[in-house]
């Protein structure tokens, strides 16, 4: 990156704390077991494409093995447990995420390629607190609002990103598991070792065999999953053009889904907010995580007489974020996840300058070796350019603007997504104003891209239904108990 | 000499006018026992795409509504449907093969459902919402919100309490609504919109379509401008998986149907939540 005011000595985080065996099996029935079909693949370290480790890639017999452990365990030991014990399991969980969060944070970091800083700060804290959470609402399903009797599906079948692993898998997992189904999880197959390493959480909290299963593999595994006749329940995070065909292989099925699809957000600044926050929150939107986030604010409309100040300061702000070895504690921007998506963010930014729009990257030098993109903001945008159509899901800016506030409300809506949005400004009743018009599911006021077990995350339209998280996120497990006490 | 009746023409009901199909196209339409009653209108592939614009321009304002005044406007349907009961008795009477007796009791608990849901519009968000305690300096919390047009394959066997037990969870919520009358039971659902035309339902919020399922349901799952689809009406299963399989292109929300659902007992909320998006907002908290 441009040279920041101060040299930082390099502050790696130690890797000793991991331990990486050289393959890894799936996990069914409690037990880790080699693939059936004995296919496998690679996981590598996106920052350095060394390679972890190998992972076995699930088949038909293996996801059949693993919907049948789910569904022995579901109708033997889960679905007869009561909240009460459920709970005390998904406590265990919590603990135990905690307690090995260092060596789960430094294995996301190199499996994934994010800065260990998230990792250690959000990924896994967030990821324990949802399992704290939900082990809570376990005993407590008849208060959820869904009736004095609400029914779990029975197996539930998981199909998760890559962007934050093991996050993903509590916001699946914890949820399923406090309402009585039973699992069987899919993580990406680029990033599939925290999943394989809360397998082994899932052992050491003596998890009743079979009531977690985890079948690594890439898109033909999750199919299985997804198509197989004896899962009740699908919940996907991912793209909106894998969510159409999981909404098309369910039709006409009884199974019931939940879908966490693409999101195109716009971050709204008026000319009242403070710039210096607003920056910040611009950067925390759209550069969080590379910009693998579903609910990035990736469109980010400028009212006209603050634009230059506000670019201005963006372009400051941005040259002191520094990009490299996620492992350094002092890095802000790692490694994009895979060689597939670094190809796509670099075609998606050509395309953008092909149709006319300002390319600008600040002064930035990328390490050799692993998968790299640096900050890239685009202006002169229009509505039209793919860029502030499409999800990019990279670390790409693009910057619209507008005058009044019906202008900016009618710009946001203009996407067939409708995951977030953010709007600053220090005039209260016009925060109200446009979260009560914006047309997503999560409305950042003042701030962006924060998440909370406890507060619902889902999109509107295209960016998929269903919640995950609070007392909504419930319902996703459920089936609600629609019979009417009383003389109704 | 006996005076002959003014017998009525049935016709759609879109946007708040009464236009016949632009097809030109109307069907025979026979009461229980096959006799003829009437034609009705046979819409076509562009009454539903005039339905969904329609529908779609009378969102913003219908679901930008006080809750009270749409908990209103849902009692003056029931109001007005009050005063038209013995209609709606000879009408369900003749198109279900009832008593009158039998007729009587399906209007009265199709008037009550209205305002059964009236009295929700200012209420489902207490129900619905929520205050979220998360772990930092914010104040967050969770609001329904409709889900915006939704279309609505009525019941084809309860041509009237049918269609209100379907369509008014939809409405009063502040969604719009493109409605499919029961194909061979229209007529009580096209007097049920000369109704909502008189009952201060802004014209565009309730839209009603008669004419064949299997014609006009697949554009209306395929429409990328319908946000969720209720296929309660359609009993045909491999015609209902198609509807869902196309209503996944654009992520549309689908309501199955339930054969175990009795119409007739009081509702939960699942029909209202089938139409409701959950909005989250965040803001800091400081000095």
């Amino acid at each position: 990156m441009s040279s920041p005011v101060f040299d930082y000595a390099p502050a790696p985080e130690s890797r000793a704390v991991v331990d990486i065996a050289p393959s890894y099996g799936l996990f069914i029935g409690g037990a880790m077991r080699d693939p059936v079909d004995g296919g496998g693949f690679l996981s590598i370290s996106p920052s350095t494409e060394e390679v972890l480790t190998e992972v076995a890639e699930a088949g038909p017999a293996d996801v059949d093995a693993a919907v049948i452990a789910a569904r022995t365990a579901y109708a033997k030991t889960w679905s007869k447990m009561p909240g009460r014990e459920r709970g005390k399991y998904l406590f265990r969980l919590a603990r135990l995420i905690q307690e090995r969060a260092r060596e789960l944070a430094v294995l996301e970091t190199l499996d994934n390629g994010k800065p260990i800083r998230e990792t250690r700060d959000v990924d896994v804290p967030l990821a324990a607190a949802h399992f704290f959470y939900h082990a809570g609402w376990a005993d407590k399903l008849a208060f959820a609002g869904l009736g004095a009797n609400p029914r779990p599906h029975g197996v539930a079948g998981q199909v998760i990103p890559w962007n934050f692993p093991l996050l993903m898998l509590a916001w699946k997992v914890a949820p399923a598991l406090a309402t009585g189904n039973t699992v069987v999880l899919k993580p990406a197959e680029t990033t599939p070792l925290t999943a394989l390493a809360f397998a082994e959480l899932c052992q050491q909290a003596d998890l009743p065999a079979g009531v977690v299963n985890i079948v690594t593999g890439a898109g033909e595994t999750g199919r299985l999953l997804v198509e197989h006749p004896d899962v009740d329940k699908v919940a996907f995070t991912g793209s909106t053009e894998v969510g159409r065909l999981i909404a098309r292989a369910v039709a006409g099925t009884p199974k019931k889904a939940t879908l966490e699809l693409g999101g195109k957000a716009a971050n709204i600044v008026f000319d009242d907010a403070p710039i210096d926050q607003a920056v910040e929150g611009i950067v925390r939107g759209v550069f969080f995580n590379q910009g693998h986030v579903c609910c990035a604010g990736t469109r980010l409309l400028v009212q006209e007489s603050v634009v230059e100040e506000v670019i201005a300061s963006l372009k400051r702000r941005l040259g002191t974020l520094r990009l490299g070895d996620p492992m350094d504690k002092n890095t802000d921007i790692g490694a994009i996840n895979s060689a597939i998506q670094l190809e796509r963010i670099q075609t998606m930014s050509d395309i953008g300058e092909a149709e006319g729009a300002t390319r600008w990257s600040p002064a930035c030098t990328l390490p050799e070796r692993g998968y790299w993109f640096p900050p890239t903001v685009f202006t002169n945008v229009a509505q039209t350019h793919r860029i502030a159509r499409e999800e990019i899901f990279g670390p790409v800016l693009s910057v619209l603007t507008f005058r009044t506030p019906d202008e900016a409300l009618a710009k946001a809506n203009n996407t067939p997504f409708g995951l977030s949005a953010g709007v600053w400004t220090e005039k209260g009743s016009r925060i109200l104003w446009m979260a009560q018009r914006l047309r997503a599911g999560v409305v950042w006021a003042n701030t962006f891209n924060h998440f909370d077990p406890a507060s619902p995350f889902g999109g509107y339209k295209e960016s998929g239904y269903g919640r995950e998280g609070g007392r909504h996120g419930l319902s996703a497990y459920l089936v609600p108990d629609e019979t009417v006490g009383g003389g109704a | 000499m006996a005076r002959e009746e003014i017998r009525k023409t049935y016709k759609l009901f879109i946007g708040g006018a009464f236009p016949r199909s632009e097809s030109g196209r109307s069907y025979r339409v026979t009461d229980s026992s096959g006799a003829f009653v009437a034609n009705a209108a046979q819409a076509s592939r562009k009454d539903v795409r005039d339905a969904v614009v329609a529908a779609r321009a009378a969102f913003p304002g219908w679901s930008a509504a006080a809750a009270y005044n749409r908990g209103q406007v849902l009692y003056r349907v029931a109001e007005m449907m009050e005063g038209r009961r013995e209609q709606f008795v000879a009408e369900v009477a003749r198109s279900e093969g009832l008593t009158r007796r039998q007729a009587f009791a399906a209007v009265d608990a199709a008037v009550d459902r209205w305002v059964w849901y009236a009295g929700w519009s200012d209420k489902i968000a207490h129900v619905d919402g929520a205050a979220n305690p998360v772990a930092g300096p914010f104040f967050n919390f969770s609001v329904p919100e409709p889900t915006g047009v939704v279309a609505v394959v009525a019941p084809q066997a309860s041509s009237l309490l049918g269609l209100v037990s379907v369509a008014a969870p939809a409405v009063v919520t502040g969604c719009t609504v493109v409605v499919l009358a029961s194909e061979r039971r229209p007529l009580p659902a096209v007097t049920l919109a000369e109704v909502v035309a008189t009952s201060d339902v802004p014209p565009g919020v309730v839209n009603l379509l008669t004419g064949a399922v299997p014609e006009l349901a697949p554009w209306l799952a395929s429409h990328a401008d319908v946000n969720g689809i209720d296929l309660t009406g359609v009993d045909d299963p491999s015609l209902a998986a198609d509807l869902e399989a196309a209503a996944a292109q654009t992520i549309t929300r689908v309501r199955r149907r339930d054969p175990e659902e009795d119409l007739g007992a009081v509702p939960g909320l699942g029909r209202m939540r089938a139409w409701l998006e959950v909005k989250t907002v965040w803001h800091p908290v400081g000095t």
